[in-house]
């Protein structure tokens, strides 16, 4: 899973496609992910990552996880998906 | 080097909820690095604020509207250029481009320099001539049809799907969702801006311009994309961001390269989910959003300017991403004596 090279994110949160020209803002463990996946870090470096790190169990972080990745998916920020697709 | 100094006259002063071009390009024209201007206002009412905005625009003549005829607008140019020696005319409204580009080898005879597409190049983009266009350059365009009366408007029911755009030859669109709404358009909009009106299949996306310049020979002067990102309900944006999609700006090349264009001008675009993008309108003049492209580094009425006086113009290759331009409006504080001037003199 990686983020699109082009895609801007910056220290408070907010993506930027220049592509698509659309932003979006995420809250900061969401950030945290997102430079994870920049690091190309995998699904299970990143669930370890944040499982250290906070206090939730593996099926809640499973679930969110899927679903923040399913919402970049969905908005075309992830690198196997169309470029072309507004 | 000392720079030279020109005389630019430039239209399109108003300022309202659909502002006109002029007040931007004139921003871009005192910030221009290879020449120092005079501005004279060119307006068609007296209520149009680029006439009060003493900061920007030196002086202002009112000028005769398009239906005037091109004699009585020749007329207020003799009478103008006696005065002014202008150097350069920059035309911003798509209803007054005909009898400018009539009027361009007169008034290059007198001395004022344009660069305006040819009368050709106008009349195929035409939005009444879409469909053709789109056929013949190769690019998307969503399906359209020119109707004069309201008589064959129950048959446009077996030709598009609801909702549809009715458009008006110069300006004005709106949206119909059922056949007695297209009525009501097509008697608002023709008594505006008279006939044709385009019906226009409606493309559900995302809205997109391009701005640019051609250099007459199917060269890229510039080309700027932008995304609207606040669109007032008459579709104007009010907000937007330069963006870098690489298909809308080859698409832009090739209207460029195919048809030859010159001057300056606006792609409308729409991005269906699909990612396919289909061409709405051609608007063969600067948009009033135009200053973003001088933000994001192509200062492209500066060079349009240099063409149009025949200077080599070295086409940008390059634009700052991401930067965006938020419009406002603003009240200025004007003297009645100054209303009375541009009202009863035709000049301020």
């Amino acid at each position: 899973m990686k983020l699109k090279k082009n895609i801007a994110v910056s220290e408070a949160g907010l993506l930027f496609n220049p592509v698509t020209g659309e932003s979006f803002s995420v809250n900061p463990i969401g950030t945290e992910i997102l430079n994870l996946l920049r690091e190309e870090k995998t699904d299970e470096q990143i669930r370890s990552a944040i499982l250290a790190k906070y206090s939730t169990d593996n099926p809640t972080f499973e679930k969110d996880y899927q679903d923040f990745i399913g919402i970049l998916s969905h908005n075309n920020l992830l690198e196997n998906h169309e470029e072309t697709k507004a | 080097m000392k720079k030279p100094k020109l005389n630019i006259a430039v239209t399109g002063l108003n300022a309202i909820d659909s502002p006109g071009p002029g007040v931007s390009v004139i921003r871009a024209l005192r910030e221009a690095t290879s020449f120092d201007t005079r501005i004279i206002g060119l307006s068609y009412e007296s209520l149009e604020p680029g006439i009060y905005m003493h900061d920007l625009v030196d002086r202002t003549y009112s000028i005769p509207y398009p239906t005037a005829g091109t004699d009585t607008l020749l007329e207020r140019f003799e009478y103008i250029q006696e005065r002014e020696k202008l150097d350069v005319i920059i035309p911003n409204f798509d209803a007054e481009l005909y009898p400018f580009i009539k009027l361009e080898n007169k008034l290059k005879e007198m001395g004022i320099h344009m660069f305006l597409p040819t009368m050709h190049q106008f009349e195929e983009r035409h939005k009444v001539n879409l469909n053709e266009f789109g056929k013949k350059y190769g690019v998307h365009v969503p399906k359209s049809k020119v109707i004069y009366d309201l008589n064959t408007a129950h048959s446009l029911v077996s030709e598009f799907s609801f909702p549809m755009i009715v458009k008006g030859k110069f300006y004005d669109a709106s949206i119909a969702y059922s056949i007695e709404q297209v009525k009501s358009c097509f008697n608002k909009i023709s008594a505006k801006w008279g006939l044709p009106i385009i019906i226009q299949e409606f493309i559900h996306g995302t809205e997109f311009n391009v701005t640019g310049l051609g250099d007459g020979k199917g060269k890229t002067i510039a080309a700027v994309p932008m995304r609207k990102q606040y669109i007032t309900d008459k579709g104007k944006a009010w907000g937007g961001i330069s963006i870098s999609d690489e298909k809308m700006l080859e698409m832009t090349r090739k209207f460029l390269r195919t048809t030859k264009w010159r001057g300056g001008f606006e792609l409308e675009l729409m991005k269906n989910k699909d990612g396919e993008l289909y061409l709405l309108e051609i608007n063969p003049r600067l948009p009033a959003w135009i200053y973003l492209a001088v933000g994001v580094g192509q200062n492209i009425p500066e060079a349009l300017v240099n063409l149009a006086m025949g200077r080599t113009v070295k086409p940008f290759t390059d634009y700052a991403v991401g930067k965006m331009f938020v419009r406002y409006s603003w009240d200025m504080i004007v003297d009645r004596e100054e209303f009375e001037q541009i009202s009863i003199y035709g000049e301020l």
